[in-house]
């Protein structure tokens, strides 16, 4: 059998399951947030600059972005462990690791630009 | 076979030969059927009196040692275990069992099935089970320890579960519905002291964590087990969520 080498596939899960709930806990709540002003409005540049500078909508979109990636990469990740079955594949199946932190350093990115805290 | 309530029903075999050939046909016998005959009867009738050549695994003809599962009119089943009659339809199709290498016609090949079940150790697990005369070595149980794993000690191992699992279908270093229920019930048992280390025989990537609860295996299952609930207890446990009591 091939074992995960930092850790247990149960405790990935558990990871995949809170980091689920939770999404879903902060997706409604940022869905709110949205609903306060018309839904329109709430796209409009000037708005969604002004949440971005608003800390704690940005940390909301931060904890949205994290838990998001984890739970969806682990599910591509699921998917593609049970589309083939070779070391080489389930190998390079890790890649999706790597493009989960990429796509959590590129979207925090984004966040502290769009929030100023670069400038 | 004759009396007044008797029919006929076509069956259709599916007939292959790997050695020989990649080609498969299915092969039509009308069979006299009556309200009692089960497919295995059907198919026995055939291989008397139509074609001696049809190869089929069977044994004790009553659902005992899980020899002859193979797909019926699209659904795993016994033979010996399904009547005819009960079909309804003038045809029954008999195919072999899906997720399991064809060896030929309707026989099928268990190997890679008993590997999954032989690497988790299903068997009693203690250290304290030598022989021994003294009163002391007795592992008793209460009803209560014996009804946490006995409707899975009731598997005939006949596959049946294994080939109806969309999981086993695309992931064949996935244990499987019957693999995964044993584990359970030595799990569950309180004479074992397998512990942790039963768990951590299938906590790995094409482990336990790939089965996603379609429930087929229950389904099929024709000695009433349910692997898919022992495989959500034993997630239970691997998650912290229940306690094994007594362990």
């Amino acid at each position: 059998m091939s074992r995960n080498l930092i850790l247990r596939e149960s405790q990935i899960m558990k990871v995949h399951y809170i980091t689920g709930v939770a999404a879903l806990f902060v997706v409604a709540v940022h869905i709110l947030m949205r609903l306060v002003v018309p839904y329109g409005s709430s796209l409009e540049y000037d708005h969604v600059i002004f949440n971005y500078h608003n800390i704690f909508y940005a940390v909301l979109l931060e904890v949205i972005l994290v838990l998001v990636s984890i739970h969806g990469f682990n599910g591509l990740r699921v998917i593609l462990l049970e589309l083939r079955q070779s070391t080489r594949w389930e190998n390079s199946v890790t890649a999706t690791i790597i493009a989960m932190i990429g796509l959590v350093i590129y979207g925090t990115r984004t966040i502290i630009i769009a929030n100023g805290l670069g400038t | 076979m004759s009396g007044a309530d008797e029919r006929k029903i076509t069956l259709k075999v599916f007939r292959a030969n790997t050695a020989r050939s990649k080609n498969t046909y299915f092969e039509l016998c009308d069979v006299p059927v009556q309200r009692w005959t089960t497919v295995l009867d059907g198919l026995l009738y055939a291989k008397c009196f139509i074609d001696p050549s049809i190869g089929i695994r069977y044994s004790c003809r009553m659902a005992s040692c899980g020899s002859c599962g193979m797909k019926i009119n699209g659904i795993p089943r016994l033979a010996c275990y399904t009547k005819m009659s009960e079909l309804g339809g003038s045809e029954v199709i008999c195919e072999p069992l899906p997720n399991f290498p064809i060896i030929r016609d309707l026989v099928t090949d268990f190997s890679q099935f008993f590997e999954h079940h032989k690497r988790v150790q299903p068997y009693i697990l203690n250290q304290d089970n030598h022989q021994t005369d003294a009163v002391s070595s007795d592992h008793r149980q209460s009803p209560e320890e014996v009804d946490r794993f006995l409707q899975f000690s009731y598997c005939i191992k006949c596959g049946l579960c294994y080939s109806a699992c969309p999981t086993v279908a695309t992931d064949l270093k996935f244990p499987g519905p019957q693999t995964l229920g044993q584990l359970y019930r030595y799990y569950a048992d309180s004479r074992d002291g397998g512990g942790k280390d039963r768990l951590n025989m299938v906590d790995d990537r094409h482990g336990i964590w790939r089965c996603h609860f379609a429930g087929s295996c229950s389904k099929v299952c024709p000695k009433g087990v349910d692997p898919a609930l022992g495989i959500q207890l034993l997630k239970s446990y691997m998650l912290g969520i229940s306690k094994n009591r007594g362990k």
